[in-house]
């Protein structure tokens, strides 16, 4: 866009008119880890440096000017954190996988169809090609899938540095705004366990039939006996509050119970979820809404799962 | 740290090798533009939203406002001057024109990238209108005439393979 001399409007206008370019920075593409956390972390005693994987939440936030790094450290050279390996009891997803290679994985869907299904509702094909795993988990945005999913699943998120590396649960790593992530640190794999007799569902309330962040999401999993009576039970929800949220005292409520109670989902359950629950309002939707949806998203998912046998 | 905050890129673009110079900072859709004069890749949200500047790197479809010109680095890459062979349109610019898929024309680049692509891998009608064109802003056409575009190319190609 645009801003000639002699086109400057009232301060209003300018704002909106600014040029969407990124500010001025360094720019490196290492080939390793080894190289990458070095890199990282000389850089971060200086300030500054932010890695970049896929690109698709930080690069409109470098074009807008909100994140200005002196260094960009480009990931997208780093092979080794393209992985996938599905094993029988975890898989473990290099934190660059592209989302377009999950969606797209055999092996991966029979594992964990839950992740399959919940890649397929982020964004679209255009955005699934460059965003990867481990950029969507590092971003954590409240309302993505995701780091939603990556808590329901009980996901293990590998954080190295120039100093070693640790392991973080996923309750550990979105337990507040943003992630556990220390500066120089680099997130390079996630381990899913395969939920043995689970069934996941995500249901999603999007704002668009298809692509963006929605409203308000939810992934239930549950674990039955031969009876049907929920045995274990896993949710988590997206969009309602302003971290990714467990919902551990919804959890407790359906756990113990059948899922096709009287009128679909008991009240309590529904009841338990929203206490816990404070999304946040802006112009797509008051709180109380958000809060009415997480309800229909809830009942929607449990329903869901209720018509498939039990794992 | 002693990096240059400029380099020199060398990419394909549509089947040519072409090289530049340009800072570490530009857009690859602003390096297509400026640098390589290919301005059918229009720019218009630069947050990713609208798809305008959609290119295909190795063949699928990117936003090409959130990639750094660097990161193309010995990639390949195609643009929409891509798609018409000696003046001759392709079967979806064809379907396009044919179908009023198109008013004002600033997001159709992007759109005949995302299409032609989708056609590539063999995509479902249902998924290229769903998902594929829910990755693209168009504001005249309400995408009936987009829709209608992608049924006669399918159509087109299943009479003529």
């Amino acid at each position: 866009m645009g801003q000639g001399p002699g086109q400057a409007g009232p301060a209003d206008t300018r704002e909106r008119c600014r040029p969407v370019k990124p500010p001025v920075f360094e720019y490196m593409a290492p080939r390793t880890v080894e190289e990458t956390v070095r890199v990282l972390g000389a850089a971060e005693t200086a300030g500054g440096a932010v890695p970049l994987a896929g690109g698709q939440s930080l690069m409109p936030l470098l074009n807008r000017r909100r994140v200005r790094p002196s260094l960009l450290v480009d990931l997208n050279r780093v092979a080794d954190l393209d992985t996938l390996i599905v094993g029988e009891r975890t898989v473990r997803i290099g934190a660059l996988t592209r989302l377009r290679t999950l969606e797209a994985h055999g092996p991966l869907r029979t594992a964990l169809p839950v992740l399959h299904d919940t890649v397929r509702l982020v964004a679209h094909p255009q955005v699934r090609s460059r965003a990867t795993l481990g950029g969507s988990l590092c971003h954590a945005d409240p309302a993505a899938e995701l780091p939603t999913l990556a808590l329901a699943l009980g996901a293990r998120l590998r954080l190295a540095s120039a100093g070693g590396a640790r392991t973080e649960t996923a309750d550990e790593f979105f337990a507040a705004g943003g992630t556990s992530r220390l500066p120089g640190e680099l997130l390079t794999e996630v381990e899913f366990p395969v939920p043995e007799g689970f069934r996941f569902h995500f249901e999603e309330i999007p704002r668009h039939a298809h692509g963006g962040f929605p409203l308000v999401g939810v992934c239930v999993g549950v674990r039955r006996d031969a009876a049907g009576t929920v045995t274990h039970a896993r949710i988590a929800a997206a969009g309602a509050a302003d971290h990714p949220l467990r919902l551990t005292e919804a959890e407790r409520a359906l756990t113990g119970r059948q899922l096709g109670a009287p009128d679909g989902v008991a009240r309590d359950v529904l009841d338990a979820a929203t206490a816990q629950a404070s999304p946040p309002s802006d112009l797509h939707g008051s709180g109380a809404f958000r809060t009415a949806l997480l309800r229909t998203a809830l009942r929607r998912a449990v329903t869901t799962l209720n018509g498939q046998e039990t794992a | 740290m002693s990096v240059a905050a400029v380099r020199t890129v060398t990419l394909t673009v549509n089947g040519t090798e072409r090289t530049a110079r340009t800072e570490v900072r530009t857009l690859l859709s602003d390096f297509l533009r400026n640098a390589l004069g290919l301005t059918g890749t229009h720019v218009g949200c630069e947050e990713g939203i609208c798809g305008s500047c959609t290119v295909l790197l190795e063949g699928v479809p990117v936003r090409a406002c959130l990639m750094l010109a660097v990161q193309a680095e010995g990639a390949r890459v195609e643009t929409v001057e891509g798609l018409a062979q000696n003046g001759e349109l392709t079967g979806l610019q064809s379907a396009m024109r044919d179908e009023h898929g198109l008013q004002c024309g600033f997001c159709t680049p992007g759109i005949l990238m995302s299409l032609t692509a989708a056609e590539r891998e063999g995509l479902s009608e249902e998924e290229t209108t769903g998902q594929v064109l829910a990755g693209h802003r168009c504001r005249c056409t309400g995408y009936a005439g987009i829709r209608a575009a992608v049924a006669r190319r399918r159509k087109e190609s299943e009479a003529t393979p």
